[in-house]
């Protein structure tokens, strides 16, 4: 197949309300749900296994105007944060039976209360993530947060979340995470063939289908990428960092890529990509699901990690993806990327990897001074 | 014309004590280093000192270092200089006030705030703590070691929580026998737990004796004078006979009627933390007004005491877990401090909620305008929101917030008149 219609397929997914995707897929599964999570990782191995459609709760972008949620959250909280809410207030995830929200930082875990209040009928569930990573004790207790998940949709929608039907769900999801993968790899590889915003839609897609549909796209596109046209030029390698929450609009991922930069790998949709390697099957799969989360987990600002330093999984990324520069975008008022700026920044220094800081905001729809500073920064590296 | 309200100057002996103490123990860490004593970092809220105190580990609090250079005026500088060295203006003005003192070199070896020997990052809610226990290892090299805490999710902690928290106090104190070379003692810990519940009745009584009218001392601006000693020095001797003391002289206050002002014209209660750069000239705004806080979810973040609940010196490490997981303000949704504060509204029987939203702490903050929203239209409660900041004395513009505040009080004495005259006309 060829890989034009698969990505307009994907821009076609990408662009419609949440609400209405859930509704189609509804309507072609009589009595099933739609279980949406909202950045960073997502269980959608847990909502898959219980016969539910998983999606992705990725705010409102530049699609709405905030006129309700604006008055709940203040100024200085991320748009993310609000547009999520407006999507409710306006109607636009009816349609979607429920939402996970997990302890990613200190807004996400207010928002996800104020959605259960201001949304009584909809299923609401937060997550505690592990955050200690050494703990003997983290892999039982992080299996049986999992459990209560499970436990809580079977509750609220009748549904049964077998073993086996997780078992399953993961070996689906695994699936998916390899094919991702291989696409990093083959940006990494040939970065001409295969841009950041085509690589983002394609994930932002992945959020959006289940996971059998999802493998078919990524498969006849890793098919089809190495016959495809793309002569590579004199451009800049950068590793994109900062985004693993709040959505960047497309603009700012183009503006990046004429500017003179190969974005060679990106923290972009990282909980929906969120395992180094295939989860493991044999054994219980809650358990198996669990020890993964804290064990095979790509470096993350939202999950601390006691074995290694915040800078050393970024200088990694930086070596494996043979990039020159590392180009941090935080979204506005993000304070889990803001933080880990300073002790990145500082590991970057120390390893002599030049980088830059760029905060954009989901609703931005200029990027003039953006593309200003981005083009200094690629000719004080070029010419340097 | 009623007459102007004025402070009746009563701190007496709960604000000096408070002070000699918290003086003591900044004196303790001060010589920790030349003395050799082990130190560790922990966070306010939901905290176990309890648990370092018998591991024989001198606790220390950065965030009581920032705010006491807030309220000395003197967190800006230390703001800039963590700016400069890349902590960005959105992030939490404590963090970067505590990052700022190192860099400002008034933490360290040999300065009176010493480097921690011990980090120990007791995540209760906020995820801040854990960026912030991060940095600060990071700039100490010293030991971190993440206590993580589920948040409360569930109406009560569920048998997995309590296990999972166990289990890690347990790793902790393995970690801090290794650091002291100190055997711990279970039945010390006992001891100090059973100190640590006097002092937390004591702090319960002191608020549950608010519900007087007038109350006794003001819930928000006094209650900082209790906070020290309830949350940094908790499970020792003096807390416990502290608060003695404190209901002895607050009870003696209710048999005389007298309050913090000369007159209680008001009975509100306040959300959110003060604005420690302006501590006086926020009070000051109320204090004009005869208003006075009856309670506070403040005072809280370290453990809310009120409602009954006690540390067990027969259930120790459980009950250390419990109060993390559930006893505290933080690790409590938003939505539940709702109904934490419709409870102070009610039988403390408030006129009216005051938020006063900071940027910095988004746990607290994020999301207060829902909360407004719930008690003006669904309880019909009077509510007021202001915004500045607990550290940052940038974002405190004091002729706005005078001016909110005045029209809020206004249209409270406006309502109250009328409420009077209604009243008058149907009897």
């Amino acid at each position: 197949m060829a890989i034009e219609p698969i990505l307009a397929e994907c821009r076609d997914l990408v662009t419609q309300p949440l609400g209405a995707l859930a509704e189609g897929w509804k309507a072609a599964h009589p009595g099933g749900r739609a279980i949406a999570a909202y950045p960073v990782w997502a269980p959608a191995e847990i909502v898959h296994a219980a016969g539910m459609l998983p999606l992705a709760l990725l705010g409102g972008g530049t699609s709405v105007e905030l006129t309700h949620a604006d008055a709940r959250f203040q100024s200085f909280v991320c748009s993310i944060a609000k547009s999520s809410l407006e999507l409710g207030f306006q109607g636009l995830v009816a349609g979607v039976d429920g939402f996970v929200f997990s302890n990613i930082c200190d807004v996400a875990r207010n928002l996800s209360s104020i959605y259960k209040r201001n949304f009584p009928a909809a299923f609401v569930e937060y997550l505690h993530l592990p955050q200690n990573s050494t703990s003997p004790a983290v892999a039982a207790y992080a299996a049986s947060e999992l459990r209560r998940l499970a436990t809580s949709l079977e509750a609220a929608f009748g549904a049964v979340v077998t073993d086996t039907a997780l078992a399953k769900s993961i070996e689906a999801y695994n699936a998916v995470r390899a094919r991702v993968r291989s696409l990093y790899a083959f940006r990494i590889a040939e970065p001409a063939k295969l841009s950041t915003t085509e690589l983002y839609l394609i994930l932002r897609a992945a959020t959006l289908t289940p996971p059998e549909e999802t493998l078919a796209r990524l498969d006849a596109l890793l098919a089809a990428l190495p016959a495809r046209g793309g002569r590579r030029q004199d451009r800049m390698r950068v590793v994109l960092e900062g985004l693993f929450c709040e959505q960047p609009p497309l603009g700012l991922i183009e503006v990046l890529e004429e500017t003179g930069c190969y974005v060679v790998e990106d923290d972009l949709l990282l909980g929906w990509r969120w395992f180094t390697e295939d989860v493991p099957t044999d054994g219980d799969p809650f358990a198996c699901l669990g020890a993964a989360y804290v064990d095979r987990a790509v470096p993350s600002s939202t999950r601390h990690e006691g074995r290694r330093h915040r800078a050393e999984g970024l200088i990694e990324k930086v070596r494996r993806a043979r990039a020159d520069a590392v180009i941090f975008a935080p979204a506005k008022f993000c304070e889990p990327a803001l933080f880990d700026y300073v002790l990145m920044k500082q590991g970057l220094e120390r390893a002599g990897i030049p980088h830059m800081v760029v905060e954009f905001e989901e609703k931005m729809w200029t990027f003039e001074r953006t593309r200003n500073e981005i083009e200094n920064f690629v000719e004080s590296m070029l010419f340097d | 014309m009623t007459a102007a309200v004025t402070e009746r100057g009563y701190q007496g002996r709960v604000h000096e004590q408070a002070r000699r103490l918290m003086s003591a123990w900044m004196g303790e860490l001060g010589r920790a280093e030349v003395e050799g004593v082990p130190t560790g970092a922990l966070m306010i809220s939901g905290n176990c000192v309890e648990l370092l105190r018998a591991c024989h580990v001198l606790p220390m609090f950065p965030e009581v270092t920032a705010l006491q250079n807030a309220i000395r005026h003197q967190s800006l500088p230390l703001i800039l200089k963590a700016e400069q060295a890349g902590y960005s203006s959105d992030n939490c003005a404590y963090v970067k006030a505590d990052i700022g003192l190192f860099l400002d070199g008034g933490m360290g070896p040999g300065t009176p705030i010493p480097f921690p020997t011990l980090t120990v990052c007791n995540y209760v809610g906020c995820n801040v703590y854990v960026k912030w226990f991060e940095h600060l290892a990071d700039i100490s090299g010293s030991k971190l070691f993440m206590l993580d805490v589920p948040f409360a999710r569930t109406p009560e902690p569920s048998a997995d929580d309590v296990r999972y928290v166990v289990a890690q106090l347990r790793e902790l104190i393995a970690l801090c026998e290794s650091l002291t070379g100190r055997a711990f003692d279970i039945d010390e810990l006992r001891e100090i737990l059973a100190y640590a519940a006097r002092a937390e009745d004591g702090y319960a009584r002191c608020k549950h004796l608010a519900k007087h009218h007038p109350a006794p001392f003001d819930a928000y601006f006094d209650s900082i004078n209790m906070m020290g000693p309830i949350n940094v020095l908790r499970g020792t001797r003096d807390a416990a006979e502290f608060f003695d003391d404190a209901v002895a002289e607050l009870e003696g206050l209710v048999a005389q009627g007298l309050g913090p002002l000369s007159d209680e014209r008001f009975r509100i209660v306040i959300e959110g933390p003060p604005p420690y750069p302006y501590y006086r000239s926020f009070r000051n705004l109320f204090t004009k007004w005869g208003a006075v806080a009856v309670q506070s979810t403040y005072s809280t973040v370290g453990g809310i005491w009120e409602w009954g609940f006690r540390h067990d010196p027969r259930r120790p490490l459980e009950s250390i877990a419990e109060q993390m997981l559930r006893e505290n303000l933080t690790n409590r949704s938003i939505v539940d401090r709702y109904q934490q504060i419709r409870r102070y509204v009610e039988e403390w029987q408030a006129d009216a909620l005051v938020i006063h939203s900071i940027k910095s702490c988004r746990l607290f903050s994020a999301g207060q305008g829902d909360m407004r929203d719930y008690f003006i239209r669904e309880l019909g409660v009077p509510t007021l929101l202001v915004e500045s900041d607990l550290e940052d004395p940038r974002y405190y513009a004091e002729a706005q917030i005078r001016n909110r505040i005045d029209a809020f009080f206004e249209a409270l004495e406006h309502k109250k008149l009328t409420g009077r005259a209604a009243a008058g006309r149907t009897s």
